[in-house]
């Protein structure tokens, strides 16, 4: 009898034990298919960090780290040579060889439905030269690339898997990373168990991870608060304060690597046909009504970091001379008197459904309202605000991106007059040299040279678009917790993480 | 009576076509191109979207892309989930369990608490008990299923933490655990529900109360609890019928907001995040099984009326 | 059927509209409706403060002496806000219930009285509607229409008729089973004749309940479609939307859902009191 009980004790303590090591994750919304060749959310880029390893990673301090890779040469401008992590393996055994990241890199090159194709289509191919180094060579110096190594695009996943599952892929997907796919049940749940041979299992202190979608703030935090989740990705900012006050809880927050902005409509279609489309001293008089800090202070209890440009102070590639310009409502009411337009300039600003976005809105409606202009706010579902962004269906779009790594990511798409994601049309020929001269350029100081430049012609002369502000990557965890390091990118990287009881 | 059913069970059929019908004309009056959501912040890349409309078939015209989903469906098939490429069929029977679970409570919970209060609230009709439940019942019916849920998990999970906040343990994983974490989301629901019973009970009570055989039953003596039993309750229960059919049908379509306050993987959600995320052959999926549900409870809510009044049986 | 005892000269419905004035808690509904219903038309003469001009420096007080119910997310007077929003809501949640009430109850009728192929046609066609998606209807008006609140309450309208048909259709067979309908029938009165005369007055109990019921939650749902660009749009308030707000704000500032919260509250508890004293003075064989 004493025995038996001993015994069930043990088994309690065993199941408590690996309770104790269970961490439980609450996402901001339901990641898409778990493939790095098809993925597209950035939940699901935070889900990725315990399921595949990288080539490269990056630190807090936005520098290239070796992860699967131990290191890299370029050759020349358009030739990488890598050499990889020896004794590496996926999760169903197999070898994490040059092989592999060959295999990989074409699946994401090729792939029907790749998502990565766009971000290394500077790669033509890629070879083996030895099973620990591999060859890629580009068609044309490409900056940026090496930092397209550290997402999805340098994640290696398993040949041998990949092969046989073809497009089912990422309904179980196998990679190198520190935990391997358990199960999933959409919208409720994604589980992930400790990998035993993970290559740097020794940072790995945790037995499994449940990532849990909930999409409410308010609801995410309370889970927190009633102990049923451990961290949670983004806190409302309402909510900083009081998860601050609890002694129970921790937060950290670090600057996104994006921005939210206003994108004007300059030259697509008939609704680019306003004050604010054909005159940038009107652009500018917008901007000059604004007050950020204000903003900030009233929908973000201040913590974001009011901006000017594309890319946070914690990159290396922030231009500093940039200052973020101050409110000045008779300067912005003499720019529009100069235009000759007639006043209250009437702006229709569409904005995306999500309560913040549409509180900055009605702030800026209230703010520019003072300098002489008459903003109508839309509102929109999500889908169908990038619709009508798409197509020219809008005078001024408030939006947000999430932002990457290298600031080509930032910037070429939105500003280059080939920019596929220039909803506005926006074009001027000396821009677009500065952002082709910056992609082909290595060195870091000359780069933000030339971003500098570009951003006078784009901000100070045309006033493309209007740079509102770096959220904070806000992410709220247990006391119990520790080794949590915040990173930029805002994704939660699952090393040295542990719990205790 | 089986023709009858069988014959109703038959017209499901029209049903569905019609819906599904709808449902496509909707998509084309829907802005918010499936492609541009799809490829997410991919959009920018031409390329890219024209691949994702071939590989969908969304460039094809709208007539083409309706028959051959519809040769899908006959074939029983019902696709795949554009966002996450998982089987339809799969992903609702997967929520099937929970969605009725909670429907099933939350509609009990309605009728303990809605059906007898308007009884009691008929009987004391302008008295203080008739007050209360009123007001108790439209109070109820005025708060957002949001705002109460959140209240309820501030109070009973956060405060006092008896009760879990969130997530879904299967009933029978561990019956006791299910209970616990769908009693307060079923709550939410049925109070909203109890309101609706409450009054129309009420309402019907009213008026069968004043019928003359009802005043008749009275005169004879009869004690008057058999009377109110046998005679009113019996004619004041239709309207209560057709309102139960509908709520459980809505019930059972999901319940978003209150799904998403307590975490439950349930239709709702499903739903709403098919059509933000422009899944349509989820979206034609869960809405099909939803349509085969209204029918299929309609039929029932018939049947009954006949139950409670055999005159009925006739029309 | 009995008179009532203002003697032979009283038609129906002066018998009705006497009963109703005799009937306390329905005046107490009515007089609750009509301070709402002055407090949206005085609105610019009662409002304290200007319901759309935000102070930065006072956002999410609470309630004091200068601002009776408190300032919202941008610092805007929520007293003020409430009585504007009143003329939001009561319009949403009048007008819809009205559109779903002239589609509903006519179709509804028409099924109950002809039975058959006419009765399983718009019997499916009410499920096919029931089982629709009220979202996709709201986003697809929503890009077809352009942001009013006139369509957004006739999506609310369009999406409650279902109820009102299933609801008419069931009371209605309920009325022809009575015997007095079955000998009007069987006279050869008409069938629209026996529909006005015989059906509607008595099935009028039920649907008043609905429409009171349904009100309340066209209230609420004016706010969501406004959020999916289909109602009213911001800084415009509306109890709904005001609501919907506060909701980022329950525990740090609960004043800003309480006020809208409760006079969403009164209003359909009147609404719902007038229906009551509306269905006692309608109904024929309720002698008092």
């Amino acid at each position: 009898m004493t025995r038996f009980l001993t015994a069930l004790l043990a088994a309690g303590l065993a199941i408590s034990a690996a309770q104790a090591q269970t961490l439980r994750i609450g996402l901001r919304e339901d990641p898409d298919i778990l493939d790095p060749t098809l993925a597209r959310t950035f939940v699901g880029r935070i889900v990725f960090a315990s399921l595949c390893d990288k080539l490269f990673d990056i630190n807090e301090r936005l520098e290239i780290v070796p992860q699967l890779a131990t290191r890299y040469v370029w050759d020349d401008a358009q030739t990488l040579t890598i050499t990889l992590r020896p004794g590496v393996r996926f999760h169903d055994g197999e070898t994490m060889d040059a092989q592999a990241v060959v295999y990989s890199l074409t699946r994401h090159l090729t792939m029907q439905g790749s998502f990565r194709r766009g971000e290394i289509n500077a790669m033509t191919r890629a070879e083996v030269v030895d099973p620990l180094t591999v060859r890629i060579h580009l068609s044309a110096p490409f900056s940026p690339f090496l930092a397209q190594l550290t997402d999805r695009a340098g994640m290696i996943v398993s040949p041998k898997a990949a092969e046989a599952a073809g497009a089912q892929f990422g309904l179980r997907p196998v990679c190198a990373g520190p935990f391997r796919f358990v199960e999933r049940v959409a919208q409720d749940r994604i589980v992930v168990d400790r990998f035993p041979d993970y290559w740097d299992a020794g940072q790995i202190h945790l037995q499994r991870i449940i990532y849990l979608p909930i999409p409410d703030d308010t609801v995410r935090f309370a889970n927190l608060q009633a102990g049923a989740l451990d961290l949670v990705q983004t806190l409302a900012a309402t909510d900083v304060p009081a998860a601050q006050r609890n002694p129970r809880l921790r937060v950290s927050m670090s600057d996104e690597l994006g921005y939210q902005g206003i994108t004007f409509n300059i030259a697509h279609g008939p609704r680019s046909e306003t004050p604010l489309g054909r005159d940038a001293r009107v652009r500018r008089a917008f901007d000059l009504a604004l007050d950020r800090e204000t903003i900030n202070q009233v929908v973000f209890g201040g913590q974001n970091t009011p901006t000017a440009q594309a890319v946070p102070p914690a990159s290396p590639f922030h231009v500093r001379s940039l200052a973020v310009p101050k409110r000045d409502v008779a300067r912005a009411r003499a720019l529009l008197r100069e235009a000759g337009v007639r006043t209250p300039v009437r702006v229709v600003l569409t904005v995306p459904n999500n309560p913040e976005l549409r509180q900055v809105a009605e702030v800026i409606q209230a703010m520019t309202a003072e300098a002489g202009f008459e903003v109508q706010i839309n509102a929109m579902e999500f889908a169908s605000s990038l619709q009508a962004a798409a197509r020219g269906d809008f005078e001024a779009y408030l939006l947000a991106w999430s932002g990457r790594t290298d600031p080509d990511g930032n910037l070429w798409s939105f500003v280059h007059s080939r920019g596929p994601q220039n909803d506005g049309r926006y074009s001027n020929p000396e821009v677009d040299r500065l952002l082709d001269a910056a992609r082909v350029e290595s060195d870091v100081e000359k780069r933000v040279a030339l971003y500098e430049q570009m951003y006078r012609h784009y901000l100070l002369e045309d006033q493309g678009r209007i740079y509102l502000w770096h959220r904070k990557n806000i992410v709220a965890h247990t006391a119990r917790l520790s080794g949590f390091v915040p990173v930029p990118d805002g994704l939660i990287r699952v090393q040295g993480l542990r719990l205790s009881n | 009576m089986a023709r009858f059913i069988a014959a109703r069970l038959g017209q499901a059929i029209p049903t569905l076509w019609f819906v599904s019908i709808l449902i496509f004309g909707l998509q084309l009056l829907m802005p918010g191109d499936p492609a541009l959501i799809l490829a997410g912040e991919e959009r920018g890349d031409p390329q890219v979207l024209a691949q994702i409309r071939a590989e969908l078939f969304l460039d094809r015209p709208l007539v083409e892309q309706y028959l051959r989903w519809l040769g899908r469906v006959l074939a029983g098939d019902l696709g795949f989930s554009w966002r996450i490429r998982e089987p339809v069929a799969a992903v609702i029977l997967a929520k099937l369990p929970v969605t009725v679970q909670l429907a099933l409570m939350a509609f009990a919970i309605a009728c303990l608490l809605g059906i007898p209060a308007g009884i009691a609230s008929a009987l004391w009709k302008d008295r203080a008990p008739d007050w209360i439940a009123n007001g108790v019942a439209l109070a109820g019916l005025s708060t957002p299923n949001f705002w109460l849920g959140i209240m309820l998990i501030l109070l009973f999970s956060v405060h006092l933490g008896w009760l879990p906040p969130s997530g879904y343990v299967p009933l029978a994983e561990d019956w006791r655990r299910s209970l616990a974490t769908t009693v307060m989301p079923a709550f939410v629901l049925g109070t909203g529900i109890a309101a609706v019973f409450m009054r129309h009970t009420r309402s019907a009570m009213v008026q069968a109360l004043a019928e003359d055989y009802v005043r008749t039953a009275r005169a004879k003596g009869l004690a008057e609890r058999v009377v109110v039993a046998k005679h009113a309750l019996r004619n004041a229960l239709i309207p209560v019928v057709t309102l139960g059919a509908l709520e459980l049908g809505t019930l059972l379509s999901g319940a978003v907001l209150t799904e998403q306050v307590f975490t439950i993987p349930g239709f709702g959600k499903l739903i709403v995040d098919a059509v933000f995320n422009r899944d349509y052959p989820m979206v034609q999926g869960v809405v099909l099984v939803t349509a085969v549900l209204y029918v299929v409870l309609n039929l029932v809510a018939d049947l009954l009326y006949a139950v409670i009044d055999p005159r009925l049986r006739t029309a | 059927m009995r008179e009532g005892r203002g003697g032979y000269g009283e038609g129906p419905w002066r018998r009705a509209l006497r009963r109703f004035l005799r009937h306390r808690a329905a005046i107490v509904g009515l007089v609750v409706v009509a301070v709402f219903v002055c407090c949206a038309v005085a609105a610019p003469l009662l409002a304290p403060h200007d319901p759309l001009r935000p102070s930065w420096t006072a956002i999410r007080r609470p309630p004091s002496p200068t601002h009776w119910f408190g300032t919202d997310e941008n610092g805007r007077d929520v007293f003020s806000r409430v009585l504007f929003g009143a003329r939001t809501s009561l319009l949403a949640g009048v007008v819809s219930v009205v559109i779903a009430l002239l589609l509903g109850v006519p179709l509804g009728i028409l099924a109950g009285m002809s039975g058959g192929w006419v009765d399983a046609l718009i019997g499916r066609a009410a499920d096919a509607m029931l089982a629709c998606p009220f979202l996709i209807l709201a986003i697809a008006l929503a890009a077809f229409l352009g942001p009013a609140l006139e369509n957004a309450m006739l999506a609310i309208g369009i999406s409650a008729a279902p109820i009102f048909v299933r609801l008419a259709r069931g009371a209605t067979l309920g009325v022809l089973a009575q015997p007095y309908v079955e000998a009007a029938r069987a006279l050869g009165n008409p069938p629209w004749r026996t529909a006005s005369v015989h059906v509607l007055p008595n099935i009028l109990p039920p649907l008043l309940v609905q429409a009171t019921l349904t009100m309340a939650s066209a209230i609420l749902a004016e706010a969501s479609l406004s959020f999916l660009g289909l109602g009213q749009q911001p800084p415009a308030p509306s109890w709904g939307s005001m609501l919907n707000t506060a909701q980022r704000f329950l525990e740090t500032a609960p004043w800003m859902a309480v006020f809208p919260g409760v006079s969403i509250f009164l209003v359909v508890f009147a609404f719902n009191l007038v229906g009551d004293g509306l269905r006692d003075a309608l109904d024929p064989r309720l002698a008092r």
